[in-house]
């Protein structure tokens, strides 16, 4: 007799958990951009660190680190934290039980608190959509 | 007469595709195909029965109600967590249903989620009222008053039929096994905000553990799934504002605050001398 299956989604349930609303991947994104920002901060730290070891090791430091690869990277970081950020600001208010409605007897077709912070979703991530096309124009064009 | 049998002409085809285990036969869950009759109303459950009186009498699942009431028939149907019985196959629009049983819980047999789990956190949270004379629930005095607006602070979240959707939604259940879980989290503040309950100290060891209420990260797809839009994403926020201005209150009041704050006055120190008079 085999064991019962856990039938756990596991991480890639935070993906592919189901068909459900962009919240959802907010979520994912939100986590995945979170991590990103710290691997980027402890690497700043060893890399601001190598000064430290006088000038010319900072300046080896920083040639090694002027690739376009590793500009890409920077700019992913911006990215991340254009997205963190206002994403953050929207959770912060949600999570303390503002902008997202009262109870109410439920009335199909229901209407949840996701309904309710749903237009502040949508003019926070047309927000940081700008930040990041600024942010990219800045990066390639504007800031060679 | 003539609508009747028009209701139940077979309008389509449809493959229902079937998780299928048998702990007793079975080393891993498998998938297996049944062609299904469809006709104009029919829900996926009745297909389900429609499978088990034609086709295969050995397939297993949870149902009592058929209208959305029991909670029973919860499953994983084609990328989303709802009830068999108040989805209609044709309004899915598809040729092909994949069926599985709800995922973050493990499986007794084909699509029979193993509830106990589910039901023990449920318990933890204590789901009742709880007065702080314990009698006055069994020999009471006079009515428990409730206002209109009192009972609207948590009737939505009464709606709850335990059916598990929620947990089989939700992102934090897919990965933290002690997690309470949107379903108890929510009865959890149900009770609290109830004007007539006095039980909010004796539930917070359980909403506010590690496991408990602030692992919940606003993803929203609990709200989402409900099939009685209790929005279990709401009462979980209510609860952490509660929470979180409760404490604060708490602090604020608390004596080691107000001692801080005393020392805070400034005093003379003894040990340095005065300065002498002003000689001008």
């Amino acid at each position: 007799m085999a064991s019962t299956p856990k039938n756990k989604l596991g991480i890639r349930g935070w993906v592919c958990g189901g068909r459900y609303v962009v919240e959802r991947y907010a979520y994912i994104i939100h986590r995945i951009s979170g991590i990103g920002i710290l691997v980027y901060f402890i690497l700043h730290i060893f890399v601001t660190g190598s000064r430290l070891g006088g000038p010319e090791k900072w300046h080896s430091t920083m040639s090694f680190f002027e690739t376009p690869l590793f500009k890409f990277g920077e700019y992913l970081v911006f990215a991340a934290f254009a997205f963190h950020a206002l994403n953050g600001l929207r959770l912060f208010f949600n999570e303390l039980g503002f902008l997202i409605g009262k109870p109410a007897r439920p009335v199909f077709p229901y209407k949840t608190s996701i309904h309710h912070q749903r237009p502040w979703l949508i003019v926070l991530m047309i927000l940081a959509a700008l930040f990041i096309v600024v942010g990219g124009l800045d990066f390639y064009i504007l800031g060679e | 007469m003539e609508n009747s049998k028009q209701t139940k002409e077979t309008v389509n085809n449809v493959i229902f595709e079937v998780l299928r285990y048998n702990p007793e036969t079975d080393k891993k869950p498998r998938l297996e195909e049944y062609t299904v009759k469809v006709t104009k109303g029919m829900t996926v459950l009745d297909g389900l029965n429609w499978i088990k009186e034609n086709l295969d009498n050995t397939l297993a699942w949870r149902s009592s109600c058929r209208m959305g009431v029991c909670g029973s028939c919860a499953m994983f149907i084609n990328g989303r967590a709802r009830l068999a019985c108040n989805n209609q196959i044709m309004h899915i629009n598809t040729k092909k249903l994949v069926i599985k049983p709800l995922p973050n819980f493990a499986i007794i047999r084909d699509l029979v989620p193993d509830f106990e789990d589910f039901f023990e956190k449920h318990r933890t949270i204590k789901p009742f009222l709880i007065r702080k004379k314990a009698e006055e629930l069994d020999n009471p005095g006079n009515e428990f008053f409730q206002s209109p607006e009192e009972l609207a602070n948590y009737i939505q979240f009464a709606y709850c039929i335990k059916c598990g959707i929620c947990l089989a939604a939700c992102p934090t259940c897919a990965t933290d096994d002690r997690f309470t879980g949107p379903m108890a989290l929510t009865q959890g503040w149900r009770y609290v905000s109830d004007s007539r309950d006095e039980g909010a100290e004796e539930r917070e060891q359980e909403l506010f553990s590690r496991h408990g209420v602030w692992r919940c990260h606003f993803a929203g797809a609990c709200s989402d799934a409900c099939p009685k839009g209790v929005d279990p994403a709401m009462a979980i926020q209510l609860l952490k504002r509660d929470m979180f201005f409760k404490q604060y209150e708490k602090r604020k009041k608390s004596p080691a605050r107000r001692e801080t704050e005393e020392s805070k006055e400034w005093k003379p120190n003894p040990d340095i001398p005065k300065p002498p008079d002003p000689t001008v």
